[in-house]
């Protein structure tokens, strides 16, 4: 657990956030602030709604046909949930999910991707291929073998070569939707020192249900639960992570990180 | 080395095979498809002896189909058989592929469902009733939107020119639109069989519709695409009735795609009947020979093909 270093600016305003699936009311209300350049958590049992909640910041929900929001997450004072700039917002916002899903491809070609869509110059392209590597800590694995298809990667090379794919456009935020549940401890661990390097320069914001991991890399903490009548999700509890797990505020909030329900 | 494997099998006794009758019946049922194969090879091998024995290799670089001088060479068949189950792919792949990306995506699920039983359905018309549709819609349609436009602007490239309603054209047409089933119903399947996960991060990182549907989702399908292809190039190539009807059945190597051609299915059906002699069944009879192993060895090919893009794709995948 580290020491929060002084609140950064606000980085994304969620305020009044409720979503839908179809008619089924998949979060309601949720309001708070996620902090520029730290990392914060989102944790809570399965079927709280913390991914859906992730997936707004990226408008992923898109993808599915009866999805809707309503409410506001503002980033950067611009309203994700209404904005029509879709590839801007997710050129911003980038995503690393819990598989890493690598392109049938070569493993520079996975992380030329995006800049390639932009339609960068190819010496840029080049240039920011190693670059994104480098952040995130594959390059010294994959310099001589570039080439390779990227799914000759073990688990965690791919994990982190997702994280580079997702660097390679200069994001502003990463969210991470639980990036080590498929991983191994030493994996994990890579993966987590490498969130806690690119903090300096991201707002990085990850879904977990492993409340140590939480504990361990985050600076802040949001608490979710469902709520057991309206059966949607809701935010119980957001704070500095030390105070969440120390002095947890909420009863709710207590009972789950003590391991009592959840 | 050896003491290794001497050791192991001191230690674990060997395994005590039980007699599985389970096994030799499935086995035995299993062997009845490639012996039929063979033994309808071997028939018809000796039905057109004559005909081998007679013009030896040059029956397959002969151009000239003559009952009177008794004169067969089947060049123009093949060339017929092959250019029109080829054209037809090209016609009918880009469209299946189409039709599937859009019938694999989320959302309006009847609307998709009804679309896709619909083109499904295509499959359960009979050949007959597709050529007299083509005979009596298609070609003629063909001719005059298809045909007759692009001979007017392009006509001075050769095989672009001549235009007419019973074409080697209009039998690729008709033959495209009954292959398109097989097409977009398989490709439907290995397009909707990509990990959902590809197409997040793709749309993840800023790619719109279309660049994740042409650079990561087809890319990752393509071997299944490829699959469902072939099986459409075999129905292609053995396709009778519904060619004959259009395709124009003479027998010459056409000048252009828009001429009259014949195939090798469409003359055994045109000229069985009438075959007198020893020589002219024995020669229709090869011509049966050689579509068999020209669809054996197109397979073949194909199914080597398939075998090392997928297994690219799953080195890749």
């Amino acid at each position: 657990m580290r020491a929060v270093l002084g609140a950064g600016d606000t980085k994304l305003k969620v305020e009044q956030l409720s979503f839908y699936y179809g008619k089924n009311q998949a979060l309601k209300d949720v309001s708070f602030e996620i902090p520029e350049r730290r990392i914060t958590a989102i944790i809570g049992p399965s079927g709280c709604g913390k991914s859906t909640l992730l997936r707004v910041f990226n408008r992923m929900y898109d993808l599915i046909p009866s999805a809707r929001a309503g409410g506001k997450v503002l980033l950067d004072g611009e309203d994700v949930v209404t904005t029509r700039k879709l590839l801007e917002l997710r050129q911003k916002v980038g995503m690393v999910f819990q598989r890493p899903s690598p392109f049938p491809m070569s493993i520079r070609d996975n992380v030329a991707f995006a800049p390639r869509l932009l339609g960068w110059s190819s010496s840029r392209v080049k240039e920011v291929v190693r670059q994104s590597l480098e952040r995130a800590a594959l390059w010294d694995e994959v310099n001589d073998r570039l080439e390779a298809p990227a799914t000759s990667l073990s688990g965690g090379q791919q994990q982190r070569l997702a994280i580079a794919r997702c660097l390679a456009v200069s994001p502003e935020v990463i969210l991470m939707d639980e990036p080590c549940s498929a991983l191994d401890p030493v994996a994990t661990l890579k993966i987590e020192d490498l969130m806690a390097e690119l903090m300096r320069d991201y707002t990085i914001v990850i879904v977990t249900h492993n409340m140590q991991q939480a504990a361990r890399v985050s600076d802040y903490t949001a608490f979710m639960l469902m709520n057991p009548e309206g059966r949607y999700g809701e935010l119980i509890e957001f704070a500095p992570t030390a105070n969440l797990f120390n002095q947890p505020q909420d009863q709710r909030t207590e009972a789950y990180i003590t391991g009592r329900f959840g | 080395m050896a003491a290794a494997v001497e050791s192991t099998s001191a230690v674990i006794p060997p395994v005590r095979r039980v007699p599985d009758r389970f096994r030799t019946v499935t086995a035995a049922v299993a062997a009845v498809a490639p012996v039929i194969l063979i033994v309808i090879v071997a028939i018809l091998y000796q039905q057109a002896a004559p005909s081998i024995r007679h013009f030896g290799l040059g029956f397959l670089t002969g151009t000239e189909w003559n009952p009177v001088t008794d004169t067969f060479g089947a060049l123009p068949a093949i060339f017929g058989t092959l250019s029109t189950a080829l054209l037809s792919l090209v016609l009918a792949v880009p469209v299946g592929v189409a039709v599937a990306v859009v019938l694999a995506e989320q959302g309006q699920a009847t609307l998709r469902g009804i679309l896709g039983t619909g083109i499904e359905l295509l499959a359960a018309i009979p050949s007959v009733v597709y050529g007299i549709w083509a005979l009596y819609v298609l070609a003629p349609w063909s001719y005059q939107h298809l045909e007759l436009p692009i001979s007017d602007r392009l006509g001075f490239i050769g095989w672009l020119s001549q235009p007419g309603a019973r074409s080697l054209f209009n039998a690729s047409l008709v033959l495209a639109v009954m292959i398109l089933p097989t097409l977009s119903a398989i490709s439907r399947e290995v397009i909707r069989a990509v990990p959902r996960g590809l197409k997040e991060n793709a749309v993840a990182l800023g790619a719109t519709w279309w660049e994740t549907t042409w650079r990561v989702i087809l890319p990752s399908a393509r071997a299944g695409i490829f699959g469902a292809t072939i099986l459409a190039l075999g129905r292609a190539l053995g396709e009778t009735i519904a060619v004959t009807m259009v395709i124009g059945n003479r027998y010459a190597i056409p000048p252009s795609i828009f001429s009259p051609a014949y195939t090798l299915a469409s003359v055994i059906a045109n000229e069985f009947n009438e075959a007198t002699g020893t020589l002219y069944p024995a020669a229709l009879i090869e011509l049966g020979l050689v579509l068999i192993l020209v669809t054996l060895l197109v397979n073949i090919v194909a199914l080597l093909l398939v075998r090392s893009t997928s297994r690219e794709a799953s080195r890749a995948a």
